[in-house]
């Protein structure tokens, strides 16, 4: 038993703590979420050169050869900045269906570029019609020939105007619902057919509706085996959770210490308002909220290499606390920050907005806590 | 970062899972606390417990602990949850036995830490007053000196099982004139002396598990207080540290969301067992992952004290939190059992006056809704859950 951390590991965090501090303050993140482009390549590049894009990867491509604590590192440390430069969609997601799914050759092709900061991947998974739910999909990969044709409609795909390559979920075989009959495709963005649509999302960051008309694919870009997809999305979305999770907490940190430091000093009645009592507990609950939050991110982290059946657990168990926690913590540090919590100029509400959006990203609460009951009542079996 | 326990530690499991088994009286197997008919019922697992050594898991070796890593700890206190066996009552164990080996004198280790391992002195605690409970530093019940001995007025209450004490440990004022904190002293009083009567109060549930203590010119020697006179604070805070941090009780709620489930899959709802009803699924699914989360919290805590720091101040979070998860189960517990927990289940004071032939209804319906009721006990005792909250504003927060 032990909550630890190596020296590898401090380092690694105070590495990306420095870049965080030193070239992240609010007013530069404020005025790069308004520029066109929405990121800062000159960012993505200092990334790079930490070794960051490298963590999760073998060193034989590259990496850094790091694991799930490496990367829990890091999100956590990148959510303290809110940092919008595609480090989830490229490395989490991008990686972890190469690392999970890629043949070497994949591997050799993606991993060393995605190292260097040459190579951008953006998920297309949601589909209009989806919500939460990883296999309806109504993306079609018909066969033709040696290859696929893809067709059909992906929603807010975040990092897409950034991307160079997509990670697609497409349906083979079956019914549109079906867990049998997704296939995953590694799509160049350059491809004939793809058209990308592209806005900025409320949180700050950048997303492409995409359409794929008649995509023509090798072989080759299959990732993982064909019409046996599914477990492989899963996989790879409950690592990204894991991710966000962290992600999450760094975010909660520094809005609760952010509300407490301004209830020691806003005075009302003459004195501080943080001398209150209904306030004082309700930063305590906010304080709860994280703590519980930080505990449940260490539980998923450390599980994401066991069975099937328990890492799905973890991952909806922490989705349920850092959802609930992200909203009251959000909502709460607006309401003590009163008036002053509902403008653009404080940082407040650009955390509460990106901690809003990661509830919804991959499922929010409603969602996982129903997928966590069904994998609950499972255990009768047992 | 690891969780994993190593075979070692699994070997440990499997120990303690056996001596359990082969260990645990017969006759309170399936028993819960408020069946127990009386003062040896409570006793017979701790006898048994100190007869191996096991029965202060966190005590220092020196004083007759185990010399258990924090994770055995962890892992017997899971084991014993898993058997549902009797707890081993704190007042003595983990309450005063602390108090005494960190502030008292070699004469009294030597007098009282052997009778609170071989559960020959079963302790109670004098801590609350009518007038003093979250506010517990305005007490007024005096100790006055009187030469060798101090003169005990006062009265204490809400003192759990008091009926069957024979020391109790009072917090009293030696100092009328100092500040609120600074006049109190620990002392330890042998409950046979004269001028100490005990009174029940009943709960609403039924039970008889707290009561009233007096003290009427209560004489007792001053070599009974522990630590220095007006000093008494000190270990009334370190105490209700300790206190706190076995309170969260996370094994055992663990096992009671497994029975919990157990029991939602027999109930039937319409067609379908209620486990499969959504809204029911969703508040034990919300139940057992915030349940996850305090146990990953009890973890790092663990965690921490083993790396050298004391049971800190998370301790408050880990009350607070394990709480509000115990009355949540027992309000699930009792939503699921719908009429069958209507019926009153005799408690074990109550026998002689109250028949209990026929029990109506599935065995895991008995007592259900009283079990709820005082289960509303747990936010309000060890410092309200309000008091840990200012704690954590004042001490954590910096507010």
């Amino acid at each position: 038993m032990d909550f630890s951390f190596t020296e590898e590991q401090t380092l690694l965090r105070n590495s990306v703590n420095k870049f965080v501090a030193g070239q992240y303050d609010f007013d530069k993140r404020r005025a790069l979420i308004k520029t066109e482009a929405g990121w800062s390549k000159a960012n993505w590049q200092a990334i790079a050169e930490l070794g960051l894009l490298g963590a999760p990867f073998a060193e034989e491509h590259g990496g850094l050869g790091g694991g799930p604590v490496e990367t829990m590192i890091i999100m956590e440390e990148l959510g303290r900045g809110l940092v919008v430069e595609p480090y989830l969609p490229t490395v989490v997601l991008g990686g972890g269906f190469l690392r999970h799914g890629g043949t070497a050759a994949h591997k050799l092709e993606h991993i060393p570029a995605i190292v260097e900061g040459q190579r951008v991947i953006a998920f297309a998974y949601a589909e209009p019609q989806g919500r939460y739910n990883l296999a309806d999909v109504a993306v079609s990969a018909k066969k033709s020939g040696s290859g696929f044709t893809i067709s059909g409609h992906k929603a807010v795909v975040i990092a897409g105007p950034q991307a160079d390559h997509f990670v697609v979920t497409a349906r083979t075989a079956g019914g549109q619902r079906d867990a049998k009959g997704i296939s995953v495709f590694l799509v160049p963005k350059s491809a004939k057919g793809v058209a990308t649509r592209d806005y900025p999302t409320v949180d700050g960051l950048r997303a492409s509706d995409v359409t794929f008309e008649n995509v023509a694919v090798g072989a080759e870009s299959l990732l993982g085996e064909a019409d046996h997809g599914l477990p492989l999305v899963e996989r790879v979305v409950d690592e990204a959770i894991a991710a966000i999770s962290a992600e999450a907490v760094g975010a909660m940190k520094v809005l609760n210490d952010t509300t407490v430091e301004y209830c020691k000093t806003r005075k009302q009645f003459g004195v501080p308002i943080g001398k209150f009592q209904v306030l004082q507990h309700r930063m305590v609950d906010m304080f709860m909220n994280y703590e519980q939050s930080v505990s449940i991110t260490y539980m998923v982290t450390l599980k994401l290499d066991e069975s099937d059946h328990e890492r799905k657990k973890a991952a909806s168990a922490a989705k349920v606390q850092i959802g609930k926690a992200g909203r009251f913590i959000g909502q709460q540090a607006v309401q003590l920050h009163g008036g002053m919590g509902m403008t653009d100029e404080l940082n407040v509400g650009h955390y509460f907005k990106r901690l809003t959006m990661i509830d919804t990203m991959f499922g929010n609460v409603d969602h996982h806590l129903k997928r966590y009951a069904a994998l609950s009542d499972d255990a009768k079996a047992a | 970062m690891d969780v994993s326990f190593s075979p070692a530690e699994e070997a440990f499991r499997h120990e303690v899972r056996s001596f359990i088994a082969e260990n645990y009286p017969k006759h309170l197997r399936g028993k819960s606390r408020g069946e127990f008919g009386g003062r040896e019922d409570f006793l017979a697992w701790h006898r048994i417990l100190a007869d191996k050594g096991w029965v202060a898991p966190a005590w220092p070796t020196q004083y007759g602990g185990p010399g258990w890593t924090s994770t055995q700890r962890y892992i017997f206190a899971e084991e014993c949850a898993r058997a549902e066996t009797a707890i081993i009552l704190p007042f003595g164990v983990n309450m005063v036995g602390p108090v005494i080996y960190t502030f008292g004198t070699e004469e009294q280790k030597k007098e009282h830490l052997p009778k609170i391992l071989s559960g020959e002195v079963w302790w109670c605690q004098g801590y609350s007053e009518p007038g003093a409970g979250s506010d517990l530093a305005s007490l007024k019940t005096t100790a006055v000196r009187d030469g060798d001995h101090y003169i005990i007025n006062g009265q204490k209450t809400w003192t759990t099982l008091a009926q069957f004490a024979d020391w109790i440990f009072v917090l009293a004022r030696t100092d009328k004139n100092a500040k609120q904190q600074e006049g109190i002293s620990f002392i330890l009083v042998d409950m046979k002396t004269p001028g100490v009567t005990v009174r029940p109060i009943i709960t609403m549930d039924g039970a008889h598990e707290v009561n009233e203590v007096w003290f009427e010119d209560v004489r007792v020697p001053v070599t009974n207080r522990i630590g220095e006179e007006n000093k008494g604070w000190t270990c009334a805070k370190f105490l209700l540290s300790h206190e706190r941090a076995g309170i969260a009780g996370v094994a055992r709620s663990k096992r009671g969301v497994q029975r919990l489930k157990d029991l939602a899959r027999a109930e039937r709802d319409g067609e379908n067992p209620l486990i499969a009803d959504p809204d029911f699924a969703r508040g034990v699914a919300e139940l057992e992952i915030d349940l996850t989360a305090l146990e990953y919290t009890e973890l790092r805590t663990l965690a921490g004290e083993a790396a050298g720091k004391g049971p800190g101040l998370e301790s408050s979070i880990l009350k607070i939190k394990g709480t509000d998860i115990q009355q949540r189960l027992t309000e699930l517990t009792l939503d699921a059992v719908a009429y069958y927990g209507m019926p009153y289940r005799p408690y074990g004071h109550e026998l002689e006056t109250l028949t209990n032939e026929y029990v109506p209804g599935p065995d895991y319906s008995h007592g259900a809704a009283q079990s709820y009721f005082l289960t509303r006990r747990v936010a309000i005792y060890g410092g309200s859950n309000e008091i840990q909250r200012n704690i954590i504003a004042k001490m954590v927060l910096g507010l």
